[in-house]
């Protein structure tokens, strides 16, 4: 495989309803698919069917090394930020910064309000140093300081060669390929 | 990786207090027991080694609902599998972290709680060796069972009469002190544990 990411004629089913089938999907180096349609059309599906966290019912999904944010935070409440996304190991006072969270370093995680969190499901996605990045809803919750750094990561991204999968029914800064579920 | 998320659960069992929880409750239960039957040192004594085995598997209830749930609600597990680590591997780590936690401090307690049953030395030690030998099995159990009840409502009520029924040989060879039989059942949970709780893991994710 050449690419990052490589569906091929993928069909997805949950809880007996058809999500989607004869899905082709590839995403090279540098690229960046937002994934569009509206609430419960399957985005967030086709984002963990990506990550390889579901099964496709048909076809093939493959994949290079890759991070995920989604909605879950995944870190340890009664951690300083620094320490919980120190777990998850990379280059985290790097990422830290990069999403402005510096300066929240030694605040426990349980404290952190919503859009804090949210920044930093990013950063450690940024911080994995994966070249496939997986990114569910990541306008949710962000203010437009977020936003912009969120384009400016993603933007460095795709220039040192790696590619983005973001799934969002609302429009992401930058150029997209779009890919629409709704139908 | 999985060193990392054994150091990781020993630290937040400390950290939040969680691992004291069953304790308290072991030495609860067995400093209930000479209230139960009397202050007759002769008859506590020879209950004595059942009584803690007993309380021990009450005492491994407590933590099932803190061992697997709080990781897949909140996506670690999720994280972990996209760090390629398999969900055995996780399962694995979670019962060597429980374990590490929970045996040692068992039975320190089990010291104490010999002396409110009137047990003398050699029956301390070999109580003791036993329960070395089956908490493995114990800890290996209460993993699984977590892993299977994760997500599901009053988790903890289903988990107690999943895990208590399947202890029963640990129980039986325990308290009877049949050390080779009480290896071989804890060997068994503790190899097929992993497995079980993987699968569990895999079929839960949504």
């Amino acid at each position: 495989m050449t690419g990052l990411l490589r569906f091929e004629q993928v069909a997805l089913r949950r809880g007996g309803h058809l999500l989607f089938e004869w899905l082709d999907l590839a995403l090279g180096p540098g690229e960046a698919v937002q994934v569009m349609g509206p609430n419960g059309s399957g985005k967030s599906s086709l984002i963990r069917l990506a990550a390889g966290l579901l099964r496709a019912d048909q076809g093939r999904v493959e994949r290079s090394a890759l991070a995920l944010a989604d909605d879950k935070l995944a870190l340890d409440r009664e951690l300083p930020l620094s320490r919980a996304l120190g777990f998850w190991g990379g280059a985290v006072a790097e990422a830290m910064e990069a999403l402005g969270l510096a300066h929240l370093a030694e605040v426990p995680v349980r404290l952190l309000s919503s859009g804090q969190g949210k920044r930093a499901t990013l950063a450690r996605v940024a911080a994995s140093g994966a070249p496939l990045w997986l990114l569910d809803e990541p306008l949710n919750a962000l203010d437009s300081d977020g936003a912009a750094r969120l384009a400016t990561l993603i933007a460095g991204h795709r220039q040192s060669g790696g590619g983005v999968l973001a799934a969002s029914h609302q429009p992401l800064p930058g150029e997209w390929r779009r890919l629409d579920l709704g139908a | 990786m999985i060193g990392a998320l054994i150091a990781r659960d020993m630290r937040r069992g400390g950290s939040t207090g969680a691992v004291w929880l069953p304790i308290a409750f072991f030495a609860l239960i067995v400093a209930l027991m000479p209230f139960a039957v009397g202050p007759d040192a002769r008859l506590l004594a020879r209950i004595g080694p059942g009584t803690l085995w007993i309380a021990a598997l009450t005492a491994a209830l407590l933590p099932v609902e803190r061992l697997i749930e709080p990781d897949r609600a909140d996506g670690v597990l999720d994280q972990l599998v996209i760090r390629g680590m398999a969900e055995e591997s996780i399962a694995l780590a979670k019962i060597v972290a429980h374990w590490l936690t929970f045996a040692p401090l068992l039975m320190i307690a089990a010291v104490p709680g010999s002396v409110l049953l009137a047990m003398d030395g050699g029956s301390l030690a070999r109580t003791e060796l036993a329960l070395l030998v089956g908490t493995p099995g114990l800890a290996a159990l209460a993993v699984a069972i977590a892993a299977v009840t994760s997500g599901l409502p009053r988790a903890g009520s289903i988990a107690g009469l999943l895990l208590l029924p399947l202890a029963v040989p640990l129980l039986i060879f325990g308290a009877a002190n049949a050390l080779l039989l009480e290896a071989a059942v804890s060997l068994l949970l503790t190899a097929g544990a992993p497995f079980v709780a993987g699968a569990a893991i895999r079929a839960a994710r949504t």
